[in-house]
């Protein structure tokens, strides 16, 4: 029996808003219980660390901030029974003593020179690292070439002292390279012409970079002894990376090689260098390097850990690239050879930008590595940034009982601030290279 | 007809210089060639040098007399007595010392923080990873030289030494603490461990198979304990009582300007293990937790729905597949951190490269032995430890068909 | 092939950085240089110490400063090259640098087996001990039981161990490789005392938060004849550093100074006439002019001012002349006549 109801009948034509999860299930509480108090044992861990971090974080922050001393000119603004309250973090003193952190005892009047170093560094890294800065392949060879004779010029002060009879050498040598590769077309049936236009073009490159070495800039000469801080720092992770790249595919590739005796040499150095300790050979560089020359020749004291360092980020970078040949296709290998290509034009133009590009992560972590380990010339009495924070910090002037934390407490944020960006554009990198392999 | 069609027909005859052997065996000799130049050359500088300056050659320095002190020794040495050999054998076992005890260290810290790193609690998350990233990107020098004048500071000067009971004492010259003493009838202790030891082990072994046979679980670890730690304490009460008391203590005790007697701790060697471990605990949190992620989320559901608890499964599932990616990188930090112990020379504990390539190196002036002998000491632990590692992995690798 | 390419690059790259230095006659190459090399100290107050321009200040300074007037006429015209204990030997060896003046002791085993020769003496030290006040300690020979501070790598660790044994004492040594860290270590209460030439000890007392809780001890327990050194068997050179310090003497002993050098030339004194050139061609006999003494005086002055000035009571090191005062006081300081 159908009834009419004539209640009044409401049926909603439009969906309401859902109503908002109760506030236990989403949002801040929710949140808080599901990822800090979900058990016992979740809230036993959540209330030892936020006790850990109320152990360790206020001292922290009293020290850096709080109680940190800002200005002043010597160690009565640092001392808590002449300043009258305790005293954290005396900044005062880097503040003072800055300079020698940057440049060392470089000359104070010659000082924007290492500032246009700092500044070529620094266009040569975002050249090379930014993946989509315009003609990286000119920027390669402004970092790998242009910029180490810069640099030499700018912080020595260039004007090679070369004799003439090292020039007439270079001169006959030149000679017999461009007549050898002359000789060497000829014998192969190869066109001589351009065979000897690579040969002269190798001498000029080299010839030139001698010519600008010794070319007098007008620039006042000033020795290595005389470098110091985070000028020495970023030297030597500089040279570093500038030798151990190319030297590292060299070594990559010897031992890839199907030649038996280049590839038991290439074996040989690289795990002979990642065996021992850096520092013993940076101790090798300094006491043996003279021994093994004529004794005529002795070599700069800075340039012996620069040496050290480049020999023992190579084999590092060789490792890191071999991962990079081995992840290659064999395809590309097969592909190349059958375009008729030779091994050096195939691993130049096929394998080479392909591999060393998946590698860039590998290569940047192995140079984060470098970076932290520029300080262990220290050891050997280089003044790098360490080293001037230790000499400084028993500076009597400044003698108070934080110094020395304070002191490496801002090498400690220098080294961060780099390893950490660094490290952090590694992982960008590989994000964005994982995300190309995928379509 | 005339002929050169045929001749064209032939091959082009090619230099034989095309052939790639040729060439190889050229590049092999050139290489050959210059690296025994290079090696020719340095040796007659070097021995040209060598001669001119007057230094002496060959290893008979070894057998000389040392005539300075090290502050740590582990056999008996004496700076009147002792050659450079022996001060060569000090800072080896120094070195090993410091590596082997932070290995353990490093080990424990490492796995606690990468499984720390995975938690589901979003803080101990967040802290584990502060941790890390604030370490790895520190140099470890910095670092060994803020702990060294951070442990140094805060402590005592010997005179108001911390006393800490049962002859403990902490001062700013480091940990004493009470030295034993063996007696001619400490046999018996240590016949006593060593039964324990062959004891727990046979327990395992029987406790394994009736499980597997039985599926009934024995408390293996509590009879382990029991065997191990409490056998020889039961056999040293025993003498005790008896009269016989195998192990008896040197104390420190105070002198006039330090605890005289006793066994000591440097700060210096506090200071570099604490380096070492938190640096090296960094790195191996992120080997483990790499090797946690790389086991696949299905093991550990499957394990939960086995009724597993969290814990177990972490235990008896995750961590030993994890540990087949875990152990080759786990075993270079373990090379790093042996290699890293060298920067000891920074803060005066005396290692090897610190005694050896420090100060024999510079009262002697061989550089050329000296240097040999360290690196080869450190070669030899690398190759070695490489060695074991390849046969590791290749059992690990059977084991995974 | 790629190891020919390093093997290129590398002799580029030694050839770029290495100076020649060679078996001629250091005299003449160093005129040729149109400098001096001089290997200092890493920074050890009154002795050689850099500032934080690289001016460098301090006793052995001004010996290589002395040579450069004498050489050039112009004390500036000098390289300095800081040198750890442990590579300063090598670095004269090597031809790095031109003289050794850094503090060195003389010893028979340096001369005849690492080919150096000392040709004068121009500090002469021992070792010794400094500890804090309030240890209240009067003599090394309360140091029983007491953790040392030293440098490792020098005679000092040696001296020290015999020293000891000697004495039937005990000690903990803490060896560091630099002077810098072991004085640090000293002085934030690592060791009861710090060895080191005694000098050496005043110098680095000043380095210390609070330098007058610290005392010296007494006790010197060796004899560091402390001299500039250089290679083995290039006289003329030698020559030229000991008559260098011997011209320094013997203007002190004379009475010459730096304000009066000019007015002593007119001197009647035949000795004085000798020193300075009027009289006699010493100066030439060695490669040099004949107003070499001169060029010293006038640049640097006396042995005796360049003495208060770096290390006397002139300086903040107040080290007293001591055995270094002149033979005619009482001292060990004796300069061979020039004539």
């Amino acid at each position: 029996m159908s009834t009419v109801v004539d209640t009044f009948r409401f049926v909603r034509n439009q969906q309401v808003e859902a109503l908002p999860p109760p506030n236990l299930a989403r949002g801040p509480i929710a949140w808080i219980r599901e990822n800090l108090f979900s058990g016992p044992f979740n809230t036993i861990l959540t209330l030892v660390v936020l006790y850990l971090l109320y152990v360790i974080i206020p001292p922290i922050v009293d020290f850096v901030f709080v109680n940190a001393v800002w200005t002043g000119t010597d160690r009565d603004a640092c001392r808590a029974e002449t300043a009258g309250h305790p005293v954290g973090a005396c900044w005062a003193f880097v503040i003072d003593k800055i300079n020698y952190f940057v440049y060392g005892s470089y000359p104070v009047t010659e000082r924007w020179r290492v500032n246009i170093f700092f500044a070529l560094l620094a266009l040569g890294v975002v050249w090379l690292l930014w993946l989509r800065a315009p003609r990286r392949d000119l920027g390669a060879i402004y970092f790998f070439w242009l910029f180490p004779i810069l640099s030499y010029i700018l912080l020595t002060g260039g004007d090679a002292d070369f004799s003439n009879g090292f020039w007439l050498g270079f001169i006959v040598l030149s000679a017999l390279i461009v007549a050898g590769f002359g000789a060497a077309a000829r014998f192969l049936n190869a066109p001589v012409k351009p065979a000897v236009l690579i040969g002269a073009g190798i001498v000029a490159v080299i010839g030139i970079t001698l010519a600008l070495l010794e070319a007098d800039w007008g620039l006042q000469p000033v020795p290595t002894a005389l470098w110091g801080g985070i000028l020495v720092t970023l030297l030597v992770a500089t040279v570093g990376i500038v030798f151990s790249l190319p030297f590292g595919i060299l070594l990559a590739l010897g031992r890839r090689s199907k030649l038996p005796i280049v590839r038991m040499a290439s074996v040989i150095f690289i795990e002979f260098v990642r065996g021992v300790p850096l520092i013993t050979v940076l101790i090798m560089a300094n006491t043996m390097l003279p021994l093994f020359l004529p004794g005529d020749m002795t070599v700069d004291r800075l340039a012996r850990p620069l040496i050290g360092v480049a020999f023992f980020a190579s084999a590092y970078m060789a490792e890191v690239v071999r991962g990079g040949l081995q992840a290659m296709p064999k395809g590309q290998y097969e592909g190349a050879m059958s375009l008729g290509l030779n091994y050096p034009q195939m691993m130049i133009l096929i394998i080479l930008p392909q591999a060393l590009r998946i590698v860039i992560p590998g290569i940047v972590n192995t140079f984060i590595g470098l970076f932290k380990d520029t300080s262990l010339v220290a050891i050997v009495g280089i003044f790098d940034l360490i080293k001037t924070i230790e000499a400084s910090r028993i500076d009597p002037n400044w003698a108070a009982p934080t110094i020395s934390y304070t002191g490496y407490a801002f090498a400690a944020l220098f080294y961060f601030v780099f390893c950490w960006g660094m490290s952090r554009y590694s992982l960008g990198v590989e994000r964005r290279l994982a995300t190309g392999h995928k379509h | 007809m005339q002929t050169p069609s045929v001749s064209q027909a032939s091959p082009p005859k090619r230099s034989f210089l095309y052939d790639p052997n040729v060439r190889g065996i050229f590049y092999q000799t050139l290489l050959v060639v210059v690296v025994i130049y290079l090696f020719y050359m340095a040796a007659t500088n070097a021995i040209e040098n060598l001669r001119r300056a007057k230094i002496a050659s060959g290893f008979g320095f070894l057998e000389n007399t040392a005539g300075f002190d090290i502050s740590q020794t582990l056999i008996t040495y004496s700076a009147a007595g002792s050659t450079y050999g022996e001060a060569f054998v000090v800072g080896l076992l120094n070195t090993l010392v410091v590596s082997a005890i932070g290995i353990v260290f490093a080990t424990i810290l490492g796995f606690l923080i990468g499984i720390a790193r995975l938690s589901s609690n979003w803080m101990v998350r967040k802290v584990s990873m502060v941790y890390v990233e604030l370490l790895r990107n520190i140099p470890l020098l910095l670092q060994l030289l803020f702990w060294y004048i951070a442990v140094l500071g805060p402590l005592p000067q010997p005179r108001n030494s911390v006393e800490m009971g049962a002859g403990f004492f902490l001062n700013s010259r480091g940990l004493f603490m009470p030295r034993p003493i063996y007696a001619s009838d400490i046999w018996v202790l240590l016949t006593a461990i060593a039964v324990g030891v062959v004891g727990s082990l046979a327990f395992r072994t029987w406790a394994r198979r009736q499980q597997a046979q039985t599926g009934r679980q024995y408390p293996v670890g509590l009879v382990t304990l029991g065997l191990v730690l409490g056998l020889p304490v039961a056999v040293w009460l025993v003498l005790a009582v008896a009269g016989a008391n195998p192990i008896s203590f040197d104390m420190p005790r105070k002198g006039t300007f330090n605890l005289q007697g006793g066994m000591q701790i440097l700060p210096e060697f506090v200071a570099l293990l604490i380096g070492l471990v938190t640096y090296t605990a960094a790195f191996i949190a992120e080997v483990v937790r790499a090797g946690i992620l790389a086991v696949s989320k299905g093991q550990s559901e499957a394990a939960g729905s086995l009724g597993l608890r969290p814990g177990q499964t972490l235990r008896l599932v995750v961590i030993p597949q994890a540990m087949r990616v875990i152990v080759p990188p786990l075993t270079s930090q373990y090379l790093n951190l042996t290699k890293n112990s060298s920067l000891a020379v920074a803060i005066g504990y005396p290692d090897l490269v610190q005694v050896f390539m420090g100060t024999v190196l510079n009262q002697t002036g061989q550089a050329i032995e000296v240097v040999v002998i360290t690196m080869g000491v450190y070669l030899t632990i690398s190759l070695l430890t490489s060695f074991v590692m390849n046969i590791y992995n290749r059992r690990v690798a059977i084991v995974e068909r | 092939m790629k190891k020919a390419l390093v093997s290129i690059a590398f002799g580029l790259t030694a050839s770029l950085l290495a100076t020649g230095a060679s078996a001629q006659a250091t005299l003449n190459s160093v005129k040729q240089k149109g400098f001096l090399t001089c290997g200092s100290n890493t920074g050890l107050a009154g002795f050689g110490v850099p500032d934080a321009q690289g001016n460098w200040t301090g006793l052995d300074v001004e010996f290589c400063r002395a040579m450069a007037a004498a050489i050039f006429d112009d004390p500036t015209k000098v390289r300095f090259i800081p040198l750890a204990a442990k590579d300063r030997f090598t670095a004269l060896q090597s031809g790095e640098v031109d003289v050794l003046a850094r503090n060195s002791t003389a010893t028979m085993s340096r001369e005849t087996q690492l080919g150096l020769d000392f040709p004068a003496i121009n500090y002469y030290d021992g070792q010794g001990f400094m500890v804090r006040k309030k240890l209240g300690v009067s003599s090394a020979k309360e140091l029983n039981g007491a953790s040392i501070c030293t440098q490792q790598g020098t005679t000092t660790e040696l001296n020290l161990a015999d020293y000891f044994r000697a004495n039937n004492m005990k000690y903990e040594v803490v060896a560091f490789a630099t002077s810098d860290e072991t004085f640090k270590a000293y002085d934030s209460g690592r060791c009861d005392a710090f060895t080191t030439d005694a000098s050496g000890l005043y110098a680095e007392r000043l380095r210390a938060s609070a330098p007058d809780d610290h005392i010296v001890l007494p006790e010197i327990i060796s004899k560091e004849p402390l001299g500039p050194a250089v290679r083995h068997g290039d006289n003329q050179w030698g020559d030229i550093v000991k008559f260098t310090h011997m011209a320094m003497l013997n203007a002190e002993e004379l009475g010459v100074t730096k304000a009066n050098v000019e007015q002593m030339k007119t001197s009647d004194n035949p000795e004085i006439k000798r020193l300075l050139g009027t009289e006699g061609k010493f100066g030439e006999a060695v490669g040099l002019t004949n107003d070499w003494a001169v060029r010293i005086i006038k640049h640097i002055g006396n042995y005796g001012e360049s003495f208060e000035r770096n290390v006397g009571e002139g300086s903040r090191l107040k080290i007293k002349r001591g055995q270094n005062a002149l033979w005619t006081k009482g001292g060990l300081q004796y300069g061979i006549p020039i004539r």
